[in-house]
């Protein structure tokens, strides 16, 4: 091995560079500034340290409705994502025809622009002429407001953010589902194994770290949703905020507020929830592989 | 025997039915938008709705195209798409090369350093970095929506996972040869690794072009704006006139499906690595 030089940090200097001002200097700075009282970003002063933000934060009544709105999105998107994506995942690995066709299909909505299609989404929920309601009208429903009541609109963005989540679940379950050997589909056939046996017993379990992994990153997906809720709502968080999620509040209070100190408190807790669920996400897949 | 034959063919038929279900769910939005920006003013609020237009009116486009300046945020977009993608793929290069090659004094507390920052949601830093960009008068330039996005940590993993595959003893014989660091990394290590280099800068692509929140805080004037906020900007503009705000949703979205069905397979490979590695 060769010795030891500096010369390895003139390779690595331009992405620490940006690093360290783009990335670590931003999270500590906004750490401090959570704890600043009455900050000014034009000079920097603040007239006292404490934890004045983070009562105002959980005492704010948006920002509580951003954390319901985010419980209620985990709790619909992320299983019906996961459960959907399972089946074509499982279909997709059998012996079909235009197998290669499906897949590029099936991922399509991840590449796509959130915003654009987002639009489209607004325009199918439209009430008077959208796609939806007069779908629902063969079997008798009347025109349902989806994105001007406070009632549906969290409900229209579930629609659309299973739409979207899919996609990224049939890849990462097709990729899992191809690391399963063979042998034990073949030594299964040869006991004559009732086919939901073994889906049970080997295809679940094979499977298992993938369905850990989409379900963890579909609820981190879930705190950081943002684009889907600018487009559906034409720039809103709904109406009367019901749609509104953490994301959304942190850029209303600091860009139109300017209210940086309860912004960064949002931030932080933000920061906080996702650390925890990426160690629990790697202290699951750590189990898995040890 | 017949009855399981008709028991596994009606499987068969029902897996098909499924899966194109399915195929049709994910699809549907996509062909109702380019219906949709093809219908003329009365036919697109048209009760019941037609699924395929009437009459193609493909002056939709040219409509939409006049009443915003979506040239202008067309090539705003392009620039920016293109000048990150650049400086990502270089910055990837020469971390990925330090990482797996060259052998330096705390590489591996900076490596897991590196690292660590993957836990941190992009999302948080948008209010210091705000105020970063505004200090140093970036606002309304394109280095505002270049710089901050010109490191990704998730592609320096992948790509010096890749150069540690390259045998350690070509780096040797190079060294034998006399040849530097910095030319062996250019005329070896990259073009032994095309894949993993063509899968971030596709991958990279994507992203950048459809960023949506940064490029929409540090930009104000019109002429500076990027594809995604100009059309969020015309669904208000444009109010009833869905036919011009799919037209233009078309414009932002179809170049990249069509770099994506080109190039599936990078960006499909480049996606489940993310997945696999955890």
């Amino acid at each position: 091995m060769e010795k030891k030089s500096l010369k390895g940090y003139l390779y690595l200097l331009p992405a620490l560079i940006i690093i360290l001002v783009f990335t670590i200097y931003p999270l500590i700075k906004a750490v401090l500034m959570s704890f600043y009282e009455g900050y000014s970003i034009i000079n920097g002063s603040f007239d006292a340290i404490g934890l004045g933000n983070y009562k105002e934060l959980f005492s704010d009544k948006v920002f509580r409705k951003a954390l319901t709105n985010t419980s209620i999105y985990v709790v619909f998107v992320v299983p019906c994502s996961i459960l959907l994506s399972l089946l074509i995942a499982v279909l997709l690995n059998s012996k079909i025809r235009c197998k290669g066709m499906f897949q590029t299909l099936f991922f399509l909505p991840y590449v796509t622009s959130v915003i654009a299609i987002g639009i489209v989404w607004s325009w199918i929920f439209n009430s008077n002429y959208g796609l939806l309601n007069y779908v629902l009208s063969w079997f008798g429903i009347e025109a349902v407001p989806w994105l001007n009541s406070p009632d549906y609109a969290l409900m229209a963005l579930i629609i659309f953010s299973i739409w979207k989540s899919m996609a990224f679940d049939i890849l990462i379950f097709l990729a899992g589902l191809q690391t399963i050997s063979p042998d034990l589909y073949n030594a299964a056939r040869v006991d004559a194994t009732p086919k939901w046996r073994v889906f049970l017993k080997i295809t679940v379990p094979g499977i298992s770290p993938m369905i850990a992994y989409a379900f963890i990153m579909g609820m981190i997906n879930a705190f950081k949703v943002y684009n889907e809720v600018f487009s559906l709502f034409k720039s809103s968080a709904g109406p009367a905020n019901s749609a509104i999620t953490v994301v959304y509040y942190i850029y209303d209070k600091f860009y139109n507020s300017a209210d940086y100190g309860v912004a960064s408190a949002a931030a932080v807790v933000l920061f906080v929830i996702i650390l925890a669920l990426t160690m629990i996400q790697r202290a699951v897949s750590d189990k898995k592989t040890a | 025997m017949n009855e399981k034959k008709i028991k596994s063919s009606l499987g068969t038929i029902l897996k098909y039915v499924v899966l194109i279900v399915g195929a049709l769910f994910t699809l549907l939005p996509f062909v109702w938008m380019i219906s949709s920006s093809l219908k003329s003013a009365t036919e697109i609020v048209r009760v019941p709705p037609s699924l395929f237009p009437e009459e193609i009116q493909v002056v939709n486009y040219a409509k939409a195209w006049a009443a915003a300046p979506f040239g202008r945020y067309l090539i705003n977009t392009v620039i920016i798409t293109v000048f990150t993608t650049i400086g990502v793929l270089i910055t990837t290069v020469l971390s990925a090369f330090a990482f797996s090659r060259l052998n330096f004094p705390g590489k591996k507390l900076v490596f897991s350093l590196f690292l660590a920052t993957l836990m941190i949601p992009g999302e948080m830093l948008i209010i210091t970095n705000f105020i970063t960009i505004t200090k140093l008068k970036w606002i309304d330039t394109y280095q505002a929506m270049i710089v901050p996005w010109l490191s990704n940590v998730f592609y320096i993993y992948l790509l010096t996972q890749f150069f540690m595959q390259v045998p350690e003893t070509l780096y040797l014989a190079a060294k034998v040869d006399k040849c530097s660091d910095f030319k062996y990394m250019i005329k070896i290590m990259v073009p032994m690794n095309k894949s993993p280099i063509t899968t971030i800068a596709i991958l990279n692509i994507i992203g950048s072009w459809n960023s949506f929140l940064w490029p929409l805080l540090v930009t104000n004037s019109d002429e500076m704006r990027v594809l995604s906020n100009g059309l969020i900007r015309f669904q208000t503009e444009a109010g009833s006139s869905y036919e011009l705000i799919m037209a233009a949703s078309c414009i932002l979205v179809m170049p990249i499906i069509i770099i994506y069905l080109f190039l599936r397979k990078y960006v499909i490979e480049g996606v489940a690595q993310s997945g696999i590695k955890g």
